[in-house]
């Protein structure tokens, strides 16, 4: 009788596992979605949510350059002032038309939500106003040329629907009213979101009648559920799956060098440095990892191509840049250093380490695409040329804490940025909290020559002009082997063989960009 | 009810002529022989292994994820493959046993040890004895592995010992909740009554009387915790809280090779997942069998 | 009786009090959840501004302060991650994760009680022995990997079952659960067989050895030898002498499925309690950690009130109270 009927429920639910609707799409998300509120929580997969049932008035296209969104255009009036201009005839899901106020309560409403994490990309905005519905003008106190890029942050919900609306309003629905390319249905804190057709988005009706982004973090789980048919498509393909999927013909991968990169910081700034010894352990007389030398032995005793290709799976591209090929700034002239163990040990030798010395090398477990596994190979590579290098590896929220607080000497960062002044502002530029400067700059690396070049830049409101000093400012610090780039990721989707994606180097997994 | 008095100090299985009893079943012998081998093996681990596994200068990554049996860069043939680094399998298995062996007993033991002395105080001396006790085992068992194992990372780094100070801290109240219903239960038997009605003094009672008959509910939570531990330890090595990623246990090299498991590199986890079932099978037998020959209450010896 | 009660309650709140202590001073000693929180591209002044609002720039005892003047007006604080109190996120994973768990249980009841209560009785039989050594296996294999294995041949090589996630479900008195619908159950089979294999082996191991120490017992004996029939003398005799330390593990080990149904949930994608848990210490969210602990030790509390009340219920000589009498 048992048995029966678990052979009942298995063709009951074989049934309705086909029963799916054909205009129907099930994607698997890598990392858990928090909050629908657009301007509460500021991670990715949030914001992967937003970008289906909101807009910004910058968009990003596939090469993470910004192209016109719900502005259709906009030009700096002077070095302080910026103007949009609205797309027109843009409806929201409930109707109602899209105009000038529903901006400027979006920016307003960025600033002001308690514990909201987008009032950065609207606080420098010192005067924003409607010029007519469809024309906003902002204002900076110093000129600044991020103000679009700013803006691409900055999701457009409706005045009517979210005025008072706290995030909770937006988990249930009811301020989720967007001009995105879906409506929202559902939201399974921990499960799914589920999503409805907009038809009629004004960049035209996306082909899925419903879409249900499902949750699922662990990557052989999410594997799974897409050999099993359980969903059509998932995002962040584990890379030792790579191979598998490659040679099924059931699915189809897609793929696109995505922006983030792995480097390692090093300790710049301190004459004895916690984790660097000499090979028997006693402490040195100086911070070798403070000699340019020093550092460029590192870079060249790191075979790339064997990570890349090894424990990548070919999913990464050797990296000299904080920045990937695609990405505003990326220095094109500078090339991965190449493996070279010999000119590596004389270096070393050259810099007054003939021995060599000793390092622990800190990385995180839980966070990049084979952390660990890069880590330990970086540690193999390094001993290899004399640098006896032990590994230790922690969960990022133990790791994080830490690496900002300056405990470790030399440590794993990926970063994604879609610019390169803006990495090498949170990276690299000499710390300073009132210019925002050096947020991240772990090494506590510091130049005053790329610190002016930067000011420059971010002054500089044409993008053209502002593309030169950005690398100019980035040679200077490569030149320096401020940090030793590893690789930048490819970012993998794989799907059922018939649908189609436009991968994205800004890793956003976009229902309405799959046909 | 029905009690009889026992008389625990006599126990039934005197050391000699212990041997032969043990090896009436010739199951749990060849399981003592295949246990004996592994903990040799792992003992001798340094001087079978083809390469040692913990020492990064010896791994090459051009090695990587080779299938049993092929040879690596320069012409060595790997046994069982290799794993991402290129580190031998085989070789990490014999020293992957040892540090799970030490982190399973040792932690089992002293959980043990620390469990069954304050489940016996709370069952003996009951009243707020028994409540602190029983309320900081609550707090224990509810406070969650995890979060002790990522306290003592963020607190004292990496390390064997933290991971078996973690395994410790996390069960020593499985064994103290299981002591103290034991305990209860014998405490209104009639020879305990006797015993305190003779004058007998409290630890006596306890250790020579109480003690013995609360050992083999324990010892069935006892064999069973040690693959527990083993496997726990594995747990937090697959969260990332475990030993350090270039000395792997058993544990962690079976989590580092769940995720190539789809992709059909079954044996960087199969053959160290084949090696940790072995091990538990052997020490559950040899355990079971032990038990039978030591309980107090079993005269019979469980012929084959 | 109502004073024993009365008591265990004034216990319970300060194993409460003091597990709220325990996992600030743990969460502080992990590290800054500040660090977790701020976006990438937010200079050190927006994140001076955010650690303010959350006060998180306070000293570690006055936030602790804060924290205990607030949750005794009942409110346990704000998801750091969820910006959503963090009872709500805890009460709404409450049941995926009780189902879960209760499967679970049963299944181990139901299927480790016959199978240890044949293995004591006949512990010599080829049947006996098989059963035996098929539990050392629910125990020795890591839950992580049984359970990609588990999705590896019934939903990828035999498509039977869904590989993960929580199915249809159906609210009872406006709680969503699963078992109700066809789906719901065949979502939760792998992960509750996942979860009981563990508990299964145990149960069915001192079941075993809980049946093979009352038929040495001499009231056993002697009620064999006046002639009771083999039935009577184990459902009168052996499963009373085995029921009390199963009751205790089944006690402890529901207790522990709930708060430690953390991989199982992880790798079946189950939106339950556990795997809130695990997320929340990933990213060092405080308020639902400490949440979900007050909540987990007073679960655990009543458990264990539950599990003396059952002993008292199976063995009379137990005397519930703290003294000796």
């Amino acid at each position: 009788m048992m048995k029966f009927n678990i052979r009942l429920w298995i063709c009951v639910a074989t049934l309705l596992a086909n029963a799916a609707m054909a205009g129907d799409l099930r994607i698997g998300m890598s990392a858990d979605i928090t909050s629908m509120d657009p301007h509460a929580v500021n991670i990715t997969p949030n914001n992967n949510i937003g970008w289906h049932v909101f807009d910004a008035l910058v968009h990003v296209d596939a090469d993470a350059r910004i192209a016109p969104g719900l502005a259709q255009s906009w030009r700096a009036v002077d070095d302080t002032t910026w103007e949009f201009k609205l797309r027109r005839n843009v409806k929201f899901h409930d109707g109602s038309p899209f105009t000038a106020d529903d901006v400027l309560f979006s920016m307003d409403r960025a600033e002001k939500l308690p514990n909201g994490q987008y009032a950065s990309f609207v606080q420098r905005l010192t005067d924003r106003r409607a010029v007519d519905p469809y024309t906003v003008r902002v204002k900076t106190a110093t000129p600044y040329a991020m103000v679009p890029y700013d803006l691409n942050s900055i999701f457009i919900v409706s005045k009517k629907a979210a005025a008072n609306a706290s995030p909770e309003d937006f988990n249930n629905g009811k301020a989720m009213i967007g001009t995105g390319p879906f409506r929202f249905t559902r939201f399974a804190r921990g499960d799914r979101v589920e999503l409805a057709k907009n038809p009629t988005y004004w960049g035209g009706a996306p082909a899925w009648d419903k879409v249900i982004f499902r949750i699922i973090p662990n990557d052989p789980a999410r594997i799974a559920a897409l050999l099993s048919g359980d969903i059509d498509a998932i995002e962040a393909i584990p890379t030792p799956d790579l191979a598998r999927i490659r040679a099924d013909k059931r699915f189809r991968l897609a793929q696109k060098v995505s922006w983030r990169t792995i480097f390692f910081h090093m300790d710049q700034w301190r004459d004895v440095s916690p984790f660097v010894t000499d090979r028997s352990g006693k402490p040195l007389p100086k911070n070798p990892l403070k000699d340019v030398n020093v550092r460029l032995a590192i870079s060249k005793a790191i075979n790339r191509q064997a990570i890349v290709e090894r424990l990548m799976e070919n999913a990464a591209i050797p990296a000299s840049n904080l920045v990937s090929p695609p990405v505003f700034g990326h220095v094109a002239a500078i090339k991965p250093e190449a493996n070279d163990p010999e000119a590596a040990k004389q270096l070393l030798a050259r810099a007054g380490y003939p021995d060599g010395f000793a390092l622990t090398l800190h990385a995180p477990n839980n966070r990049y695409v084979n952390d660990d596994q890069i880590a330990q190979s970086v540690a193999q590579m390094l001993t290899r040329v004399g640098i006896s290098t032990k590994v230790e590896t922690m969960p990022i929220n133990v790791y994080l804490p830490k690496a900002r607080n300056g405990d470790f000497s030399f440590s794993m960062l990926g970063w994604g940025s879609f610019s390169g002044d803006l990495a090498l502002r949170a990276l690299l530029a000499t710390p300073n909290a009132d210019k925002g400067y050096g947020a991240w700059n772990w090494s506590r690396y510091a130049n005053p020559a790329m610190d002016k070049l930067l000011d420059q830049g971010f002054a500089t409101v044409d993008e053209k002009k502002r593309e030169g000093i950005a690398r100019e400012a980035a040679a200077i610090a490569l030149k320096d082997q401020a940090v030793i780039p590893i690789h930048h990721q490819i970012a993998v989707w794989a799907m059922k063989a018939n649908i189609n994606y436009v991968a994205r180097t800004d890793e956003y997994t976009f229902a309405h960009h799959m046909k | 009810m029905n009690d009889t008095v026992h008389d625990p100090s006599a126990l039934p299985a005197t050391l000699p002529g212990f041997a032969p009893r043990f090896a009436r079943d010739s199951v749990a012998l060849a399981a003592l022989a295949m246990l004996a081998l592994l903990i040799l093996a792992a003992i001798f681990a340094p001087w079978i292994a083809p390469q040692n596994p913990y020492d990064l200068a010896q791994l090459d990554l051009m090695d990587s994820k080779l299938a049993p049996g092929a040879a690596g860069a320069d012409g060595r043939h790997f046994l069982l493959g290799t794993d991402e680094q290129g580190r031998d399998i085989f070789s990490a298995i014999l020293y992957g046993m040892r540090t799970s062996l030490i982190a399973g007993s040792v932690s089992t033991v002293l959980a043990l040890i620390i469990g069954l002395f304050f489940g016996l105080c709370a069952a003996w001396f009951r009243g707020w004895v028994d409540a602190i006790i029983m309320r900081v085992a609550d707090l224990q068992l509810s406070f969650p592995s995890i979060l002790i194992a990522l306290v003592l990372l963020a607190a004292l780094g990496q390390g064997l010992d933290k991971i078996i100070f973690a395994l410790v801290a996390v069960q020593w109240a499985y064994y103290a909740r299981t002591a103290r219903a034991a305990g209860m239960a014998e405490r209104e038997k009639d020879y305990l009554s006797a015993a305190i009605a003779l004058g007998l003094k409290t630890p006596r009672i306890i250790f020579r009387h109480l003690l013995p008959n609360c050992l083999p509910p324990l010892m069935v939570v006892a064999t069973v915790q040690i693959a527990a531990a083993i496997s726990l330890e594995a747990t937090l090595s697959f969260l990332g809280l475990g030993l350090p990623i270039t000395e792997p246990s058993l544990g962690l090299l079976i989590a580092n090779g769940y995720a190539h498991l789809l992709s059909g590199k079954y044996w960087i986890s199969f053959f160290p997942g084949l090696t940790l079932l072995v091990l538990i099978v052997c020490i559950n037998l040899v355990a079971d069998r032990l038990r039978d020959l030591f309980d107090p209450r079993r005269t019979d010896t469980g012929s084959n | 009786m109502p004073g024993f009660l009365l008591q265990r309650l004034a216990q319970a709140l300060l194993v409460i009090f003091i597990m709220s202590l325990l996992v600030f001073g743990g969460v502080y000693a992990i590290g800054d959840p500040m660090a977790m929180m701020i976006p990438p591209d937010a200079t050190q002044a927006d994140a001076a501004r955010m650690a303010a609002a959350l006060g998180l720039d306070q000293p570690l005892w006055r936030q602790y302060g804060v924290f205990l003047s607030q949750a005794l007006h009942g409110n346990l604080g704000v998801s750091f991650a969820f910006h959503v109190p963090a009872v709500t996120l805890i009460l709404e994973r409450l049941p995926a994760t009780l189902e879960l768990a209760i499967a679970a249980t049963l299944m181990a009841i139901i299927f480790g009680i016959p199978l240890g209560l044949y293995a004591g009785l006949r512990p010599n039989g080829f049947i006996g022995r098989s059963i035996m050594a098929g539990s050392i296996l629910g125990f020795s294999l890591p839950t992580f990997w049984v359970g990609l294995i588990f999705i590896l041949v019934f939903s990828v090589q035999l498509g039977w079952l869904p590989a993960s996630g929580r199915g249809e479900t159906v609210d009872v008195f406006g709680v969503p659960l699963s078992f109700l619908t066809a789906d719901g159950l065949q979502h939760m089979l792998m992960p509750a067989l996942n979860l009981a294999l563990f508990k299964l082996a145990l149960v069915t191991r001192l079941v075993r050895a809980g049946a093979r120490e009352a038929l040495s017992l001499d009231y056993v004996r002697f009620a064999r030898a006046k002639g009771l029939t083999e039935a009577r003398v184990i459902g009168a005799h052996v499963l009373r002498n085995i029921l009390i330390p199963v009751v205790t593990v089944i006690g402890l080990e529901f207790g522990s499925l709930v708060a430690f149904a953390v991989v199982t949930e992880t790798i079946f994608a189950w939106p339950g309690m556990g795997k809130l848990l695990i997320d929340s210490i990933n990213v060092l969210d405080r308020p639902v950690v400490v949440a979900y602990l007050c909540v987990t030790v007073t679960l655990f509390v009543l458990i264990n009130l539950a599990v003396d009340l059952a002993y008292a219920a199976l063995d009379p000589r137990v005397r519930l109270g703290g003294e000796a009498r």
